[in-house]
């Protein structure tokens, strides 16, 4: 007979541990287990993600759950000859606390996750996602059935609608509204789709969910098919996603296999059956219309939305299209009620979102907070504060189409509401931190490069307006800029802004109108004073080298890549500006500070 | 592998799965065995190995894990018994044989065995 297992290794096998190199590591446990013959005392189990990418590859040893971080290869004998053959814990491989320097064994009372309210994110990490049975084990498709066998579809857009839950990919809108017009619409055919088409730089949110939590989008998408009166969904993932994919592809066919996909799902008489379908990586296919068109087989353009997607979407049927995060919120409000769940959040945007903390930040990663959480609490009791000291400057919430937010607005709570009155976006959950040695106009210039690339080019002003602005941009980061080119930026923008038909072209323009509202003093800085407060821009920057700090000690003179830098042993060095191209080797690697930027 | 057909089927095939996926966790009954040095040279190992088997044969829900040595060598292999309603219970000289005793005395029974109770204050 087979025993059971005394403990559990819980390895971390999405994305971002797979690029730190948890593949090594699970090849060297599985071997170190087998040479030790403790195959069956100890299990090996291979999960999704746990947000803490930035700590990666991270694993967690049941009974007792520690913790360990940057787990590489060469420490898993430590770690079974220590953990899991005398019970001790490896210190060394503890997360430890950057500020007070205290080592943290259990995951739970690192600050990263402590302040966090996981509820999209819960079986993130915790579940093998190509096993459904371990989704079932934590209660997973109970939602399902009692959707299908206990309730109407009314009573389920009534409870959805209830919620409050808003749309997660963006906009916000209120999902049960989107829900009921679908149902209403006239038509026998329906479609429900998930958008899985994540492009925002930076920003791995539903990447991550589709990857370790699989099950919880296809419950989702069944509950709201049953409800909306769809027999048909589709997955719409991007194919740069290719674990996601395959998890998601494992998924669909274990659910197949028990009955929750297919003919008659639990004997309820209601069938319906999803397919992947991938996308070929164009941002604008995550706007809701062109994803649809892109699923049609054509050139991914959006198309006006006069009539609405829950009349007319997918080959003109009605269509339910929600993103990754909504879906797999869904079989939350359905088990534990539309009042639990606007208990947490604010009143207008009820629940939590999921976030990925990326930039200039100690703890990067993926985050799920309430809604209403301050970005102060957000980058500095989660996300650990500003690396090296620095000085917070910007945070860009929403993706590149979102803005930049100052000190000032660190007490906003994070809400969609308020995002949007102060001139950024909720957005998809991106969120990029930026620190003092950033230049605002050389970010609103990159954003608009992204942009330029990704515009579908259907309508003018976002095609045109996009490079004219960019251009404009460029000249002001060459220190080319006039007075008179702010104002036309800012004209131009709100031009952008008014006429393009879809949510690319009318949000492009916030990375200029946000920098230009809250960092009006750094455009005028590089226009008038010809200087690059951040220290970025190039043409508007000059080294030095301060002589009262220079050891002489030869280091950046010999790296310099043109020989700009000259000077005696133990005599200060001068930099000739001649020469130099202000690449910032020097500063980076000088160890006394004396390189100055100005 | 099955259709599931109905709620009480899904129930059913949660309580199943359930106990392989939460012995992950702590669980009510936690059973520690020492295996420092001393408690795997005076044969922990073996004591470990029937614990499981015998937790798995009867079906006990029961936590197990395995700790260093606590000082009390003479009196290895050591098996602690902490169940969330009462002190901690430490055994000794807890070989192999003697583990069906003790599942079925203090887990079943729910009786402590006082001739192997070690004394630790």
């Amino acid at each position: 007979m087979t025993t059971k297992p005394r403990a559990t290794v819980l390895l971390c096998s999405s994305t971002g541990c797979l690029a730190s190199g948890s593949a090594g590591v699970r090849e060297a446990m599985s071997a170190e287990l087998q040479r030790r013959k403790l195959e069956d005392e100890v299990q090996m189990v291979i999960g999704g993600c746990r947000g803490f990418c930035t700590m990666g590859p991270v694993m967690d040893i049941y009974p007792g759950g520690i913790f360990y971080v940057r787990v590489q290869p060469a420490d898993v004998s430590e770690i079974v000859e220590e953990t899991l053959i005398k019970g001790r814990v490896v210190e060394r491989l503890c997360y430890k606390d950057p500020v007070t320097g205290e080592t943290i064994p259990i995951f739970e009372k690192i600050p990263f996750y402590a302040k966090q309210e996981r509820l999209i994110l819960r079986n993130c990490g915790r579940i093998n996602p190509n096993r459904i049975e371990e989704y079932i084990a934590f209660g997973g498709y109970e939602a399902l059935a009692h959707a299908l066998l206990a309730m109407t579809p009314e009573e389920i857009i009534r409870d959805v609608k209830a919620s409050g839950l808003r749309g997660r990919g963006g906009a916000g809108f209120p999902t049960g509204r989107k829900w009921e017009a679908t149902r209403m619409a006239e038509g026998d055919i329906k479609y429900v789709v998930v958008n899985g088409d994540e492009g925002d730089p930076g920003a791995f949110m539903d990447r991550s969910i589709m990857e370790a939590d699989p099950h919880s989008v296809l419950e989702g998408l069944t509950i709201g098919a049953y409800a909306v009166g769809a027999h048909q969904g589709y997955i719409y993932v991007r194919d740069e996603y290719p674990l996601a994919v395959r998890n998601l592809q494992i998924a669909i066919d274990q659910a197949r296999e028990y009955g929750l996909l297919g003919e008659n799902i639990l004997d309820s008489g209601f069938d319906f059956d999803v397919q992947i379908m991938r996308g070929a990586g164009a941002f604008v296919c995550g706007e809701s219309s062109a994803l649809m068109q892109s699923l049609e087989g054509k050139v991914g353009e959006p198309r006006p939305k006069h009539i609405h997607a829950t009349e007319r979407g997918l080959w003109d049927r009605p269509t339910c299209l929600n993103n990754v995060k909504t879906w797999a919120t869904i079989p939350h409000i359905i088990n534990n009620g539309p009042e639990w769940f606007r208990r947490m959040g604010t009143e207008g945007s009820p629940g939590t979102m999921v976030f990925s903390l990326v930039g200039k930040v100690n703890n990067t990663g993926l985050v799920e907070v309430p809604m209403g959480i301050s970005l102060h609490d957000l980058i500095y009791d989660i996300g650990g504060g500003i690396p090296k000291g620095k000085k917070f400057k910007a945070v860009q919430t929403g993706g590149p189409s979102g803005g930049c937010l100052p000190a000032e607005l660190l007490h906003l709570p994070v809400d969609f509401d308020r995002l949007t009155e102060a001139g950024s976006m909720m957005g998809s959950g991106g969120m990029i931190v930026m620190d003092e040695d950033t230049c605002m106009v050389d970010v609103a210039r990159y954003f608009l490069d992204f942009l330029k690339e990704e515009s579908c080019g259907k309508c003018v002003a976002c095609r045109e307006g996009i490079k004219r602005m960019l251009e404009i941009l460029t000249k002001i980061t060459e220190g080319q800029g006039t007075m008179a080119d702010i104002e036309r930026l800012e004209t131009l923008a709100w031009t952008v802004q008014q006429a393009s038909l879809c949510q690319l072209g009318k949000t492009a323009p916030n990375p200029v109108l946000s920098t230009l509202r809250y960092f009006h003093d750094e455009y005028v800085a590089h226009v008038v004073d010809k200087k690059c407060p951040g220290g970025v821009c190039r043409a508007l920057i000059t080294y030095s080298i301060d002589p009262e700090k220079c050891t002489g000690c030869m280091v950046c003179a010999r790296k310099c890549p043109q020989t700009a830098i000259s000077g005696e042993r133990r005599q200060p060095h001068v930099i000739n500006p001649e020469l130099c191209i202000r690449c910032g080797v020097c500063r980076d690697l000088c160890r006394f500070d004396a390189v100055v930027v100005e | 592998m099955p259709r599931i057909t109905s709620l009480e089927e899904l129930h059913k095939l949660r309580a199943e799965l359930r106990g392989e996926v939460m012995q992950r966790y702590e669980v009510g009954t936690t059973l520690v065995v020492g295996m420092g040095t001393c408690g795997i040279a005076a044969g922990a190992r073996e004591t470990l190995r029937t614990l499981s088997e015998e937790l798995a044969r009867r079906g006990i829900e029961a936590h197990l894990t395995i700790t260093g040595c606590i000082g009390q060598c003479a009196y290895e292999p050591l098996v602690t018994v902490h169940r969330a309603d009462a002190p901690p219970v430490m055994y000794g000289h807890v070989t192999a044989d003697k583990v069906p005793e003790l599942v079925e005395k203090h887990l079943v029974q729910g009786q402590v065995i006082q001739e192997w109770v070690v004394e630790t204050s």
